[in-house]
């Protein structure tokens, strides 16, 4: 799970870790108030949401007075941005975070992440900071400092001094740069987060150090733990198609494509999608509907991709372990008959009870296309969405 | 022969009286794999589907000589139980439950590198069907009709996938020695090497189906280990060509985050340490078939 920056950089503060003094704006005049409250004479507006890059997209600028801020505000508010992450349908800018500007002398990249080789939090950091982490390893790999920290002590002092010698700091900064690098480190194990980024965090001309960007994102598996962590989500800044399906339980991800897809288990669902589009066709989403199958959930599951409009055909792809095909076709004839499912339908049920389930399937009186395989089912829903477009 | 299990083995159920651990006990003994209790903290002492509950682990383990188990634990306790079966002397152990948070993973792999790795418990998920030695035993959710006995080894990530697998393989005529789920978690107990590494010596295995997806290193340290020790036939799928980077697709480590990750880069390094490619998901069981074929001509 995503937040948004000025979340991320209220999370830290508490860590120890020094940001900008700043605050929330929802509106223009709100904006210009803010400033006020923070002083100072040069200010920097930011859209607060969940990408990267937002510099390059104009997301953030730079006011001197109270007219600048003002139409800077007005420009982001309401708008939806587009960087190079988001895709071309940006997201929309509801807030922003005003913050008082910063006198750079350095700019350093400081980043935590999960690594899976390692099975260990590993620090990331280079001197190279500012350009993005993908840039900084194929131009300047050399300046990288990795460390790797023992799930079984945690982050040691040393660790943290290894990483600021490393990026070859003035030693009056390496015990503020130690101080930001620990706290980082405890925000990211105590909070059960997957990945934080600051980027750059910044060596100011009065010698101090400063988190001016801050990105974190949170393991879900951990929410259920982290209750003050849950509540930051911002449904705004999600794929609508995706926010109605995982509020009902179902996992999905919205596509571009056409062809509907309701299929048991992640790696099947992946596997369908693959099946499509080699058959020439292109899937509107992938979504699991998880082990216990019942009726209710495969009708959620119809919901929640006729909800696309794209969408031209259907398919639906169970191999049933624990839950049975009967079960699954009931849920399909039951969902079809309640939602009046005029796009065509293509079933392919293996496993448990699949004579009953093709049984319930062909006495529906409903016309459904039925698929032996997975390659079958996959051709006929390219052709079947083919036709209805 | 088989590997980690067959009809013998001893196995607790974690989770044992619980709505899961009880269906899916009741599967397995079904099967005819040796279920000789289960473990549920404030149950000891009780009788469960025929068998004995115990409280603890190493109380289960002292009275049943237990060597194996299952987790059907939900996940805020999971990590808790795996440490719990490792300390007690398990030698193999499945843990099926879905949703443990990663940094759990990361302490239960710390804690089981205590042990030497002669005594070292050896874990495959979380978030996995499970195991099966098919006609032997069965530790885990899959249906077990769907496997045939029989002499290729199928190692993946994901369940259903793997179902897909044996039933293509089945409808050949070709049956399975053991398949094991590795699950789909970013930090997993065993990856394809570790299981690879037991194919390997299985005597009863001749050629191995290997399920990958899209994100983290192991499909790659795979290929590495299968082009410099594995001596046999090695057939591989990768799931997600059509994964867009930075999403997760349905599993916690289904996320393509670097170079290498994607399902294309999977199958380019794979091909180059002289795996075979099943180039569809349909064409997982005929690929086997004609590796198998191959193999015979040669």
């Amino acid at each position: 799970m995503d937040i948004h920056e000025y979340q991320a950089k209220e999370l830290l503060a508490k860590f120890n870790v020094p940001v900008p003094r700043g605050g929330l704006a929802y509106s223009p005049e709100q904006a210009v108030y803010r400033s006020t409250e923070i002083g100072g004479s040069r200010w920097v507006v930011k859209a607060q949401i969940h990408s990267g890059a937002r510099g390059k997209a104009g997301g953030i600028k730079v006011c001197n007075t109270d007219n600048e801020i003002e139409a800077a505000a007005e420009g982001l508010l309401g708008k939806k941005l587009v960087t190079i992450q988001t895709g071309p349908a940006g997201k929309l800018v509801s807030r922003l975070y005003i913050e008082e500007a910063t006198d750079i002398d350095k700019e350093i990249y400081l980043s935590f992440v999960m690594d899976r080789a390692a099975e260990k939090i590993v620090v990331v950091s280079s001197a190279a900071g500012g350009m993005d982490i993908e840039e900084i390893s194929h131009s300047q790999p050399d300046t990288i400092i990795k460390v790797a920290v023992d799930p079984a002590v945690g982050m040691q002092g040393f660790q943290a001094r290894e990483v600021a010698f490393g990026l070859g700091a003035d030693p009056e900064i390496i015990s503020k740069l130690e101080r930001v690098i620990l706290g980082c480190y405890r925000a990211f194990r105590d909070l059960d987060a997957s990945m934080l980024e600051i980027n750059p965090l910044v060596i100011t001309k009065q010698k101090s150090v400063v988190a001016l960007d801050a990105k974190m994102s949170f393991d879900e598996n951990a929410l259920f733990r982290r209750p003050q962590i849950a509540e930051l989500r911002d449904k705004s800044q999600e794929d609508p198609r995706e926010t109605y399906a995982n509020d009902r339980g179902l996992s999905y991800v919205g596509l571009d494509g056409d062809i509907g897809c309701i299929v048991n288990g992640a790696g099947l669902a992946m596997a369908t999608l693959d099946m499509i589009k080699l058959a020439g066709g292109e899937p509107a989403n992938f979504l699991d509907i998880g082990g216990g199958a019942s009726p209710e959930r495969v009708t959620k599951s119809f919901k929640a991709v006729l909800r696309d409009k794209n969408v031209k055909a259907i398919l639906v792809n169970v191999f049933a372990g624990i839950n049975r095909c009967d079960w699954v076709a009931k849920g399909v004839v039951d969902a079809i008959r309640e939602l009046e499912i005029k796009v065509p339908i293509v079933v392919r049920l293996a496993g448990t009870n699949v004579e009953e389930g093709r049984k319930i399937i062909d006495q529906s009186g409903l016309t459904m296309i039925s698929a032996e395989t997975l390659a079958d089912a996959a051709n006929k829903a390219v052709s079947a969405a083919k036709q209805a477009a | 022969m088989a590997i980690f299990i067959n009809e013998n083995t001893p196995i607790l159920v974690q989770g044992f009286t619980g709505r899961i651990g009880t269906f899916h006990a009741q599967e397995m003994i079904d099967y005819g794999t040796n279920v000789v209790g289960g473990v549920t903290p404030g149950k000891g002492g009780s009788t469960h589907l025929g068998r004995p509950v115990f409280n603890t682990m190493k109380g289960a383990v002292d009275e049943t000589k237990a060597e194996a188990s299952i987790v059907f634990v939900p996940p805020p306790f999971a990590a808790d139980a795996i440490m719990e079966a490792a300390d007690a002397g398990i030698k193999y152990c499945v843990c099926i439950t879905d949703g443990i948070p990663t940094q759990d993973m990361i302490r239960v792999k710390r804690y089981m590198r205590r042990y030497k790795k002669e005594n070292r418990m050896v874990l495959t998920g979380p978030n996995c069907a499970g195991t099966i030695s098919p006609g032997k035993a069965m530790l885990g959710i899959m249906p077990g009709h769907i496997y045939m006995p029989g002499r290729i080894g199928i190692v993946g990530r994901s369940g259903t996938l793997g179902y897909e697998a044996a039933s293509q393989l089945k409808s050949l005529g070709i049956g399975v020695s053991t398949s094991v789920g590795i699950g789909g978690d970013p930090i997993n107990g065993s990856s394809f090497k570790d299981v690879l590494e037991h194919f390997a010596e299985d005597p009863d295995t001749d050629a191995v189906m290997m399920i990958g997806e899209i994100g983290g290193p192991q499909e790659a340290e795979a290929g590495e280990y299968i082009r410099d020790h594995f001596k046999k036939p090695v057939v591989a799928y990768i799931a997600g060509l059509s994964a867009p980077k930075g999403r997760r697709m349905g599993h916690a480590g289904a996320i393509v985050s670097s170079f290498g990750e994607s399902a294309s880069e999977k199958v380019d390094i794979l091909k180059g340490c002289g795996v075979i490619i099943a180039p569809t998901p349909s064409e997982m069981g005929a690929t086997v078939q004609k590796a198998l074929a191959a193999r015979k001509a040669a």
